[in-house]
């Protein structure tokens, strides 16, 4: 069935989406819009890239071990990642830069330095390794389309969603979810109350810009099966988008994240409307919640109220 | 008489850039007492605590805590050293409940050893750890009872912040300190937002966490608060300390003296209003905020040319509201605001009427001749008509009368009614921050003319004579208001609104945050507005200061003027009543539709 | 921390090593010594990075960037056009931010222009060649840039839905757009248009001129209608404080459409020059994300039009910097030049910080807090 495949790409591609906005809400609910996120992406796919010719080098394609694979591509996915992010954090939380100009900054300098370093890794045999990033469980294969929605799957579209529930657990249920929350919302009343906002801010950057990374090397990994393009970035503001799109809710993120892979994977199975047109859908409907979120104006679902600002205590 | 001192303060210096907040400061709290830290707006109260709160860092000097020489960074540290701050300006989470804000940054205590080997331990431990981190709503909220029962408060956990009045927030800020385990507390100005009532209750709650043995200090600018709750006082002049003294030998006389250098008469000087005419007359305003809630309720009173009207009530209670609505800031369901523009007598001009409008006007017989006759236009040419009013030869007959409702600042301008409004945000509203004085004058008549481009040069004329008249302290006329001090900034906007010589003056707040000297000022231009014959409406939050200076006082509670008295006769405690009634009817009625 | 160890002598108590302080306004010549110092050291670490990756001494490669831009007649040329084109979108740019209206959109405003004027030139051109194409081009490709503005406007204006997000998302659209009209244009399925022949705009001496001199007549208009104007007196008013703005009377939903009408034209008419006078065709990556450059161009050089010429000039000779210094080092790829800007731009970003705050350093307790 058509159908079933078509479900079964959505929730797949939607991975991508998935890491980006759940990172990037971490980071929002700290108090920092990270227009960086599309250059951290494109950053993480290049970590994830440098990390997976690193082990295989010099190795035979059949001997793969899917797990140390794994370790290796998230490991360096998320290591580069954060060092990018850590320019951001450095220069908004410590330098108390404006957090657009800096975003735009960081995007800038990621999408070039993982077009320029991309070259310099060894891709050989990355068709191999994509194959066994991209199948979690051995029996999916010989099950039929509808199984395969759920088992389908690399093991980084299944991490994709326990992150996302996970984020959500800790906003909703733990005082770190608290905490973070009020430095989003308050941080003079955080600071106030004995948070250390500082390292929260650091660490939520931090954190969030791993999560976004593990976005970037699922889509050249895993989606693109391990061929380089020059359109992570892309992938980047759309997440951004979703982040909107889901009113900074990681769990609402996972359905969202289904709608946005289900938007971009559409084209390629309808024919009633160009490829080129059904490909803006996602940034129409993001367009369109922004404008529904903006007439409705509802006291909840609002985004985090610091948000943008930089906070120095001894302001007056 | 041997005390135990809690908190000792030697030789605490803070600069702000060339501003000196704090200089060479002793300070010293004892062990269960109320210690009060009096001064003027801007001697340096608020800075010195938040340096021991943890929010700023001294430049220079020392804190000793219990006697030993303490570094505090950061709010935390301060907690370390039990001591807890409850600000002027809330430091609460709007969208979180109270018990989220109370324990809010709390830490969990170390887990406890138990267990029968290192390897059982470090579970538990870890088990500990995940169990602590958990924000559990239930054990919160039960864990607050428990410490608002034992002083007294009435609060509810679950209640969320933006629901609240700000004397429930307040006790959510003081519950926050004690949650913590406070010794020392420190209120920064605790009653500039509360009634009376709400006022005597709080007192009663500090005396009993005084009996408990905490230090309290509380900041204050209220001589009559300072005697009727504190041990001791410590006075702060211009960032310097210049002594304390045992509450039981100050008097109000004397604390004056060493608040403010020299003593000086608290007397206002008030004249008799001349001739008195209705100049606005508000009818049954009724305003809805943007959340749907009531905040003007029918509220209806007369302002007279010539007087003041002073509005007392608590802050917020729809004082910003009423002005703006007359500024033609609000949009309301229902109600008229009548201007009188006096023009009976007075030629009729083109300035800000057309001529198809004074056609109309004189066809409702509205204008007469100097002799007396109604003007008739009828069968005159349009040119005869402007030569007969360019000759100033048309009169108005009457006062006109105008209704304020439904229009824009702009409308309101271009009908040539002269209100002139000191918003309560000076920077926010009334100026802007970033422009400098000779902007800031242009923001009132930039669009005269018919040209593109806008003219500097009265305006620059206009910040000269305001910098000289009225003594502002300024680098030049270009520079930006955010650098001038609180004090200065207020003249510039009161000196461009009465610039144009305006028949109404509405003035929110307009001493907030001002030395004495600078207060006085504006008082006098007040007077001054009001003998020219201006209508003015003084919004204040002294209630000495309103007795003194208005005429008649009007006062609002929830949104409903609760009653308007003579300021010549009033008496505070009346006025104080009257701020809190409507509330409590409100509280009653609905006690009353639950039974 | 446990402080009960510390006896109450008299300086055994640690104190963090420095605080910070907002500083008071800074001298121009302070302001420009601190940027230029971070430039300087930007330009160090990209010396050191061209080291590491090409093994050359940073010398040869500062000698690479200059050799870029004024090596040959043709490289000053290209480098002016770039400024021109970096310095008109940040132009357009200009009111808009200086109304806090977050306008992240010029890419596809550009674009969206450059798409008209390519249309117009590629279906009339064979027809009506001329002065009047040439006009229609330039009336088209306004108002298409002014209706991509116009449209998070509106809703800006209406319903203060957030402009950045929007105006972000437009880019892709535009783009999207571009890309299905070029489909559709486009001969034998190639994706690409090729030159078109027609309704080229007048060439006054090379195809740059034109560009450049458009760009300094917009210098000039800006700078009057930002300090001289009432209209850029009021987008001020409103950027500064919108509560201020509606107590004066200003109509701040009309000044923010109006403000937004006249960035979207400027950039429907960079979006022409582009395409009618630069390129002669029509790309989806036409614009090449001059779009950020210019967000980034104006945001650093505060809102000022004389900076930004500088600023301008600075992102310019990098781009045509190192181009040269690829093509000398023979790095074969292009993506250098977004390293190396990005670099800079951290640094003067960075810099900012120094300009507002002030670090004071405990080691010793000073007498009194100099400036």
């Amino acid at each position: 069935m058509v159908l079933f495949t078509v479900i079964r790409e959505s929730i797949n591609l939607g991975t991508a989406f998935l890491f980006g906005s759940t990172g990037e809400t971490i980071t929002e609910k700290s108090g920092h819009l990270n227009l960086g996120i599309p250059g951290i992406m494109c950053m993480g796919a290049l970590g994830g890239c440098y990390g997976v010719s690193l082990y295989l080098r010099g190795m035979d394609p059949a001997s793969i071990n899917g797990f140390a694979l794994f370790i290796y591509a998230v490991f360096f996915s998320m290591l580069f990642a954060m060092a990018t992010g850590a320019i951001y954090a450095f220069l908004t939380v410590a330098l108390r830069c404006n957090q657009n100009v800096t975003g735009l900054t960081v995007t800038t300098f990621g999408v070039g330095c993982s077009k320029y370093f991309i070259k310099n890794v060894d891709t050989t045999n990355f068709n191999y390794a994509s194959e066994s990033l991209r199948q979690l469980f051995p029996f999916a294969s010989d099950m039929n389309e509808f199984w395969q929605i759920f088992f389908g799957h690399g093991a980084l579209v299944y991490l994709s969603v326990i992150v996302a529930l996970v984020t959500a657990f800790v906003f909703k249920k733990t005082r770190v979810g608290l905490h973070l929350r009020s430095i989003g919302e308050n941080p003079a009343a955080a600071d106030a109350a004995g948070i250390n906002v500082t390292k929260y801010k650091y660490c939520a950057i931090l954190i969030g810009s791993a999560i976004a990374g593990l976005g970037g090397l699922f889509y050249i990994m895993d989606r693109l099966k391990g061929t380089w393009e020059y359109n992570v970035d892309a992938i980047g503001w759309l997440a951004v988008a979703l982040v909107i799109f889901t009113m900074w809710r990681p769990d609402l993120s996972i359905l969202g994240s289904f709608f946005f892979g289900l938007l971009s994977v559409l084209s390629g199975y309808v024919s009633f409307l160009p490829t080129q047109i059904l490909e803006l859908f996602p940034y129409l409907v993001t367009i369109v919640v922004l404008i529904v979120t903006s007439v409705l104006d509802s006291k909840e679902n609002q985004p985090p109220a610091a948000l943008g600002l930089a906070y120095f205590r001894e302001e007056r | 008489m041997e005390r135990e001192v809690a908190l000792e303060m030697r030789g605490v210096s803070k600069f702000f850039g060339q501003v000196v907040a704090n200089k060479n400061v002793d300070l010293t709290v004892y062990k269960g007492e109320i210690l009060a830290v009096l001064g003027e707006n801007g001697s340096g109260k608020t800075t010195l605590m938040n340096m021991i709160a943890g929010i700023y860092f001294p430049d220079e000097g020392q804190t000793f805590v219990n006697g030993e020489e303490a570094v505090i960074r950061s709010p935390q540290d301060a907690f370390k050293y039990k001591i807890g701050m409850i600000h002027q300006h809330f430091k609460l989470v709007d969208v979180f409940d109270a018990a989220q804000n109370i324990t809010l940054g709390v830490k969990t205590p170390p887990a406890p050893a138990n267990g029968k080997n290192a390897f059982t331990r470090f579970f538990s431990k870890i088990g500990h750890r995940l169990q602590s981190g958990l924000y559990r709503k239930k054990e919160v909220a039960a864990e607050v009872k428990k410490i608002a029962d034992k002083y007294g408060f009435e609060i509810d956990p679950k209640k969320k912040i933006y629901d609240m009045s700000v004397s429930e927030k307040q006790t959510v800020e003081i519950v926050k300190v004690l949650y913590r385990g406070a010794n020392i507390l420190i209120l920064d100005e605790p009653t500039a937002v509360l009634t009376p009532q709400e006022t005597e209750k709080l007192f009663s709650v500090l005396r009993k966490m005084k009996e408990d043995g905490k230090s309290i200090v509380i900041i204050t600018h209220k001589l009559n608060e300072v005697l009727a709750i504190s041990d001791r006082v410590a006075v702060l002049r211009k960032g310097e300390s210049v002594g304390t003294i045992e509450t039981k030998d100050a008097d109000e006389n004397k604390l004056t003296e060493l608040m403010v250098g020299k003593k000086i008469s608290l007397n206002i000087e008030r004249s008799a209003p001349v001739n008195p005419e209705d100049r606005l007359e508000i009818k049954g305003l009724n305003l809805k905020n943007h959340e749907g809630v009531k905040v003007l309720d029918d509220v209806s009173f007369t302002a007279k040319s010539g007087e003041i009207l002073g509005i007392a009530g608590i802050a917020g209670s729809g004082q910003k509201e009423l002005l703006e609505a007359i500024a033609g800031l609000q949009t309301l369901q229902s109600g008229d605001m009548i201007f009188h523009n006096p023009k009976k007598d007075k030629p009729v001009t083109f300035f800000h009427k057309t001529l198809r409008r004074v056609k109309e006007l004189a066809q409702e017989g509205a204008f007469r001749y100097e002799n007396g006759e109604t003007v008739d236009f009828t069968g005159m040419s349009d040119k005869q008509i402007k030569d007969l009013v360019n000759e100033g030869k048309v009169l108005f007959k009457e006062d006109e009368i105008i209704d304020l409702k439904d229009k824009t600042p702009l409308q309101i301008r271009e009908l040539g009614i002269r209100l002139s409004f000191v918003p309560e945000d000076r920077l926010g509203m009334g100026l802007v921050g970033n422009m400098d004085i000779v902007d800031n004058m242009m923001l009132r008549s930039y669009r005269k003319g018919k040209s593109m481009f806008v003219d500097r040069s009265r305006p620059g004329k206009l910040a000269d004579e305001i910098i000289g008249e009225l003594e502002v302290v300024t680098p030049s006329s270009h520079t930006p208001v955010r650098r001038l001090s609180g004090g200065n900034v207020q003249k510039v906007l009161v000196g461009r609104e009465i610039a144009s010589a305006p028949k109404v003056l509405m003035a929110a707040y307009p001493v907030r945050g001002l030395d004495i000297n600078s207060s006085y000022t504006i008082y006098n231009l007040l007077n001054k507005q009001k003998e020219n014959g201006a209508a003015v409406i003084f919004v204040g939050e002294d209630l000495d200061v309103l007795i003194e200076l208005c005429d008649r006082i009007l006062v609002i509670g929830s949104g409903k003027v609760t009653g308007i008295v003579d300021g010549r006769t009033a008496d505070k405690s009346e006025i104080g009543l009257l701020m809190t009634k409507t509330k409590k009817t409100a509280e009653e009625s609905v006690k009353e539709a639950a039974v | 921390m446990n402080m009960k160890t510390v006896n109450s002598g008299e300086k055994a108590v640690k104190e963090p090593l420095f605080h910070i302080v907002k500083r008071n306004a800074v001298p121009l010549k302070q302001r420009i010594l601190i940027k230029a110092g971070a430039i300087v050291l930007s330009m160090i670490v990209c010396g050191l990075l061209g080291t590491i990756l090409t093994g050359n001494s940073p010398f040869t490669m500062y000698a690479s960037l200059i050799k870029g831009n004024f090596g040959q007649e043709s490289k000053i040329w290209a480098m002016l056009q770039e400024t021109a084109l970096l310095l008109g979108i940040s132009l357009a740019l200009l009111p808009a931010f200086k109304m806090k209206f977050w306008n992240l959109g010029a890419d596809g405003q550009v674009l969206v222009g450059a798409l008209v004027s390519a249309g117009l030139m590629y279906k009339l051109g064979a027809k009506t060649d001329g002065v009047l194409l040439n006009l229609l081009m330039l009336v088209c490709s306004v108002g298409a840039g002014v209706i991509w503005a116009l449209i998070p406007a509106v809703f800006k204006a209406k319903w203060k839905t957030n402009e950045t997000l929007f105006t972000l998302m437009m880019n892709y659209i535009a783009v999207g757009i571009t890309g299905y009209m070029i489909n559709q244009w486009a001969t034998s399925g190639s994706g690409t248009m090729g030159v078109i022949k027609y309704g080229w705009l007048p060439e006054l001496g090379n195809k740059s001129v034109l560009t450049i001199i458009v760009v300094a007549l917009l210098t000039a208009g800006m700078v009057i209608y930002i300090k001289y104007s009432k209209h850029g007196y009021e987008l001020t008013v409103v950027g500064e404080s919108e509560n201020t703005a509606r107590y004066v009377g200003i109509n701040v939903k009309k000044v923010v459409i109006r403000t937004m009408i006249v960035s979207g034209a400027i950039c429907g008419l960079i979006g022409l020059l582009l395409a009618g006078s630069i390129n002669h065709t029509i790309t989806k990556t036409l614009v090449d994300g001059r779009g950020f450059t210019a967000v980034l161009v104006t945001w650093l050089a505060d809102f000022n039009p004389y900076y930004m010429i500088a600023t301008a000039f600075l992102v310019a000779f990098l781009k045509s910097g190192s181009a040269q210094v690829i093509t000398d080092f023979k790095l074969n790829n292009d993506a250098f030049s977004a390293i190396i800007t990005g670099i800079v731009i951290f640094f003067i970003i960075g810099c900012q910080f120094f300009v507002q705050y002030r670090l004071i350093f405990n080691s010793k307790k000073k007498k009194k807090g100099e400036n």
